[in-house]
C-alpha cells in the first residue's frame, strides 16, 4: 500500500505546486497551462478515490472543454504582452496575503483539530460507486429532477453567452 | 491508506490559492481562473468525503457543479470579450462603471 501514499503525494504536490504557479505568472497562458496542470493532478488525485467517472469528465470537460475555451479567448484578446496591463500592487496585495494565510490557518485548524474523528480508511462501498453504471443509475432515478434543470440551466447559458457575445449590429 | 484529512487539507490549500489570486491579481480572465481553481477544490473535497463515508451523493454533487462550472465560464468569457470590445482592457482596476 506504499504506491498508494506515493502516488498521492506526488499528485498532490505537482496540483499544489501548479495551483501557485498559476497565481504568479505574468503571462495569461503560462497560467491557463498550470491550471490545465493542476487539473490533471485532480483527475489522479480521484482516481485514487475510486471515482473513474468523475476523474474523465474532469479531464474531458474541465481540462478539455473549459481551458481550451479560456485559452481562445486569451488568444482572442490578444494579451500576449503585458505592457498595459500593469498590475499596481499596494496595500491590497498585503491585504490580500493577510487574507489568505488566515484562511489557511483557520482551515488547517479546522481540519487537524476540531473536525472530530474522521474515516482514516475508504468505505468498502465507495469501490462500486465510480462507475459509469453506478452514477447512471442513481442519476436517472433519484437525481432526475436535477439533472433535468441542468439541461436549462445550460439553455439559458447558451442564450445568454450568444446575446452578449454578439456584435452590436446597428451603430 | 491516506487518511481523509490529506484530502481536505489539499482542497484548503488549493481553496485558499485561489483566493490569493482572486484578491492580488488584477487581469480579469486569471481571476476568473482562480475561481475555477475553488470550485474545483470543493469538488475535491466533496469527491473525498463520497469515497470515504461511502455515499454517492458528493459525486452527483460534484458533476451539477462541473456543468454550474461550464455554464459560468461560458457566460463570463461571453462578458470578459463584451468588456473588452468596449474598454479595450481586461484590467479590473478599469473597470469601473458601475463604481459610484
Amino acid at each position: 500500500m506504499i504506491f498508494d501514499q506515493v502516488g498521492f503525494f506526488v499528485l498532490a504536490a505537482v496540483a499544489a505546486f501548479a495551483a501557485v504557479m498559476m497565481i504568479f505568472q505574468r503571462n495569461p497562458v503560462n497560467s491557463a497551462l498550470y491550471l490545465i496542470l493542476n487539473f490533471f493532478c485532480l483527475g489522479g488525485l480521484y482516481l485514487t478515490l475510486s471515482a473513474q467517472f468523475i476523474a474523465m469528465v474532469q479531464v474531458l470537460v474541465y481540462a478539455g472543454a473549459i481551458m481550451v475555451l479560456f485559452l481562445f479567448v486569451i488568444m482572442l484578446l490578444n494579451l500576449g504582452d503585458d505592457k498595459h496591463l500593469r498590475e499596481h500592487l499596494g496595500t491590497r496585495m498585503y491585504v490580500g496575503i493577510g487574507v489568505s494565510i488566515a484562511l489557511v490557518v483557520e482551515l488547517v485548524y479546522l481540519f487537524l483539530y476540531r473536525s472530530g474523528k474522521l474515516a482514516v480508511q475508504q468505505s468498502p462501498a465507495a469501490a462500486e460507486m465510480g462507475t459509469v453504471e453506478y452514477i447512471g443509475k442513481v442519476l436517472f432515478t433519484k437525481f432526475l429532477f436535477p439533472f433535468e434543470i441542468t439541461s436549462l440551466l445550460l439553455l439559458a447559458a447558451i442564450v445568454g453567452v450568444v446575446i452578449l457575445a454578439k456584435k452590436k449590429i446597428a451603430e | 491508506m491516506i487518511p481523509l484529512n490529506y484530502y481536505l487539507l489539499l482542497s484548503a490549500f488549493m481553496f485558499c490559492v485561489g483566493v490569493l489570486g482572486v484578491l492580488v491579481r488584477r487581469n480579469a480572465i486569471i481571476v476568473f481562473m482562480c475561481i475555477e481553481l475553488m470550485l474545483n477544490s470543493v469538488n475535491l473535497t466533496l469527491i473525498a468525503f463520497s469515497s470515504y463515508l461511502g455515499d454517492s451523493t458528493g459525486q452527483m454533487l460534484v458533476f451539477f457543479v462541473m456543468t454550474v462550472a461550464a455554464a459560468e465560464a461560458a457566460v463570463g468569457l461571453a462578458i470578459i470579450i463584451a468588456l473588452f470590445r468596449n474598454k479595450r482592457t481586461v484590467n479590473i482596476d478599469e473597470i469601473n462603471i458601475l463604481k459610484w
